[in-house]
């Protein structure tokens, strides 16, 4: 009950301009409940951060917003902008990503036997035009569409260290290189909110603190706001700016990193009894 | 152990004979001891080759961790991506179109039998090997662009270049119609879907009325030449005034160029689809259907593009197969075909232009060169094809991905990349 209540409080002195948020999401798998009433903001341009234990329904959550699964109850309202709410619920994952979301995933799942700029381009697959008339004929039109977003892609894989192997099989690229590939990806749905789903698993530390200068940078420069799935405690303590707690598919706490840092019941969910 | 084992199974076929003079069994004992030797030669072979196998990518992964850098391209696989793979094709193409004039006419019909499997394979690479959905029923597309012209020709007399776009329209439609259904299904549910279908479509061939059953159609004309049959007034006046050889059939020779026009084609629209916004979105779904999505890819548009598309293929080479064989019926469309054309997509190259190519070639002359194998020919092609799964699963000619040259320009404080289009392509050529 205690975990309920601090929810509310938080909830409470909120007056921000969310671009992303859910009420009551709940997701039932047969009897098991992955997500229960789960209420989450992502505040415009922010960084938010969803943590918890293993199995606690983080990437659930994320597979819910993006419409991989469907929704057992609840509401996704999207506001692209502040004066537009479209909810996402039961929407087909194609075309949420077309509205402005964009994720990566837990395992990466990059195109392997692909290059590096073919991976970027069909990031730009939603926001190009040309059909089938237009690959065959290849008229001026789609040529130049096709050499617009090839600069772009390049310009992307530039401004985040990845030129150096634009020609190269995606398979083929070191583990933290296909992590950050996998994010330029997404970028390259021109998103307005980023979900990153353990971004720094299987990263060492040197990369790990040069990710949380990434997910920074990606906030500012793209102007997007960023829900980050996280274990690293470092990272997630430095980058967000507001952290949800779960477990067993319920929030148990939400609010700053220091707040956070010293809230008894993510201790003990995260930590045991100690 | 294996030769014991593979001996006792193969016993019943190899020793046992029947003797037809006596009506008895008549084992060949003697023929026992060739068999387990010749496997157990075949066995320490194939160990052998599995152990270096594994030994190579041991190296090589001992060779990436300590930095060393390990050669990726085989030398097939440089040729493709040289960038005088254009020069090659045009010469290639001079090769083929001159053939006709130096051989004899047998040559010039396996050679269409080729050119058509090769539409065929360019057609299902873009269902199976672009696409990743495996059509065990694309037979059946092939049999649509076939009856399409015999049927129409037979009972309207349309014409051969009325009948090629038609055919390649139907198919492309049924294409469609039959990826509604099974666009949820996935690996072996649409194999077996597909089987099906082609198997269905064999029978509804066999068994309506109007398509004349098992008795099929004869008398399929060859494709008019401006309206004249190239064998009747054209061949008299050349042999007449220009000492053609009388022996030569011309209608076949249009047929083997309009055949060879046709490949062209494919290969051109089959290389544009893939470097396309279409065809990446294709690769993304073969690759991954769940990141495809999330990329804003729309999974059921681009499945049934790439099944009706993919069709339309074999509508076309079915047309001209039609007219070629002058004669068909349901059972040129077994399932026996399906799994020819998959044999040359896989056992080419996946996704490979080249290799699809130099598959259906390999698959096409390869039996006719060797026809005194011709009793072990399923034999020798089951081994090919588990060989080629294990030790070179990509195909012979493994897919080559297009190479982004990136030019820097004067002064623009960004480097630009430049597509390798084709008309940079060509103007590189001309600077040689
Ligand atoms: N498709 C599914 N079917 C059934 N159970 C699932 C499915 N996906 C996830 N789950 C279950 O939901 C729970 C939450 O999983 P997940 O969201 O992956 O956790 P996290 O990402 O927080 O580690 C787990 O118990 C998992 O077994
Ligand atoms: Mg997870």
């Amino acid at each position: 009950m205690t975990d309920r209540s601090l929810y509310t409080n938080h909830n409470g002195d909120h007056n921000g301009d969310p671009v992303l948020s859910t009420t009551a999401l709940s997701m039932v798998f047969g009897g098991l409940i992955a997500l229960d009433r789960v209420d989450l903001k992502v505040e415009r341009n922010s960084i938010t951060a969803l943590i918890g234990p293993n199995g606690a329904g983080k990437t659930t959550f994320f597979n819910c917003l993006t419409g991989i699964y469907p929704p057992t109850r609840g509401a996704i309202t999207y506001q692209p902008e502040k004066d537009r709410q479209i909810n996402l619920k039961g929407l087909a994952p194609d075309r949420v990503t077309q509205l402005g979301l964009a994720r990566t995933f837990q395992n990466i799942r990059l195109f392997n036997n692909l290059t590096v700029l073919e991976n970027v381009l069909i990031g730009c697959h939603c926001r190009m035009k040309a059909g089938l008339f237009g690959a065959l004929l290849r008229n001026r039109k789609t040529m130049a569409e096709e050499k617009a977003f090839i600069d772009f892609s390049y310009d992307l894989l530039v401004r985040y260290g990845l030129q150096a192997s634009v020609n190269e099989l995606a398979k083929n690229l070191p583990y933290g290189a296909q992590r950050r590939l996998e994010i330029v990806r997404a970028l390259a749905t021109v998103p307005k909110v980023l979900l990153l789903d353990e971004p720094a698993a299987g990263l060492n530390i040197n990369e790990t603190n040069e990710l949380g200068a990434l997910i920074e940078n990606i906030r500012s420069q793209e102007k997007l706001s960023i829900l980050l799935i996280e274990h690293d405690m470092n990272l997630v303590m430095k980058a967000s700016h507001t952290i949800y707690v779960m477990d067993y598919g319920k929030l148990i706490a939400v609010g700053a990193p220091s707040e956070i840092r010293q809230n008894p019941a993510v201790i003990k969910a995260y930590l045991g009894e100690e | 152990m294996a030769t014991l084992w593979i001996s006792f199974l193969a016993y019943p076929l190899v020793v046992l004979r029947i003797n037809t003079n006596t009506k008895s069994l008549d084992p060949q004992w003697s023929r026992l001891p060739i068999l387990a030797a010749s496997v157990f030669v075949i066995t320490i072979i194939w160990r052998f080759l599995l152990k270096r196998r594994s030994y190579l990518r041991l190296t090589k992964a001992v060779n990436e961790a300590s930095g060393l850098s390990v050669p990726k391209a085989t030398w097939l696989t440089t040729v493709a991506k040289s960038r005088y793979r254009r020069k090659l094709l045009v010469v290639l193409l001079v090769i083929v179109a001159i053939i006709p004039f130096v051989s004899t006419p047998y040559t010039v019909n396996i050679m269409t039998t080729a050119l058509i499997y090769i539409t065929l394979g360019l057609g299902l690479n873009v269902v199976v090997g672009v696409s990743g959905l495996l059509n065990l029923g694309y037979v059946a597309f092939y049999a649509i662009g076939a009856y399409t012209y015999a049927l129409l020709g037979y009972y309207f007399g349309l014409s051969f270049w009325i009948c090629l776009p038609l055919g390649a329209l139907f198919s492309t439609i049924l294409g469609f119609l039959l990826g509604l259904p099974i666009i949820r299904l996935s690996g072996d549910y649409l194999a077996i879907v597909t089987l099906s279908f082609g198997e269905i479509t064999r029978l509804v061939l066999t068994n309506l009325g109007f398509t004349r059953g098992p008795r099929g159609i004869t008398n399929i004309k060859p494709p008019s030449f401006f309206g004249l049959n190239l064998n009747g007034a054209p061949k008299a006046f050349l042999v007449e005034h220009f000492g053609l050889h009388p022996v030569m059939d011309l209608n076949r020779l249009f047929i083997y160029f309009i055949i060879l026009a046709v490949v062209v084609l494919t290969i051109i629209c089959v290389y544009r689809l893939e470097n396309s916004r279409l065809g990446r979105a294709w690769l993304a779904l073969r690759e991954d259907e769940i990141a495809c999505q999330a990329m804003g890819i729309n999974r059921t548009r681009a499945k049934l593009m790439a099944f009706a598309l993919g069709s339309t293929w074999a509508g076309l080479a079915g047309v001209v197969f039609a007219s070629q064989i002058t004669f068909i019926n349901p059972s040129s469309f077994s399932f026996m075909g399906s799994i020819m054309i998959l044999s040359i997509v896989v056992l080419g190259g996946m996704d490979s232009i080249p290799g699809v190519i130099i598959g259906a070639a390999v698959l096409i002359l390869l039996p006719e060169q060797l026809r005194f194998f011709s009793n072990y020919r399923m034999l020798i092609f089951g081994a090919l094809m588990v060989t080629m799964m294990v030790f070179r699963p990509g195909g012979l000619i493994q897919s080559v991905r297009e190479v982004y040259i990136h030019q820097a320009s004067d002064s623009p404080p960004e480097p630009r990349p430049v597509v390798a289009t084709p008309s940079t392509m060509d103007q590189e050529i001309l600077n040689d």
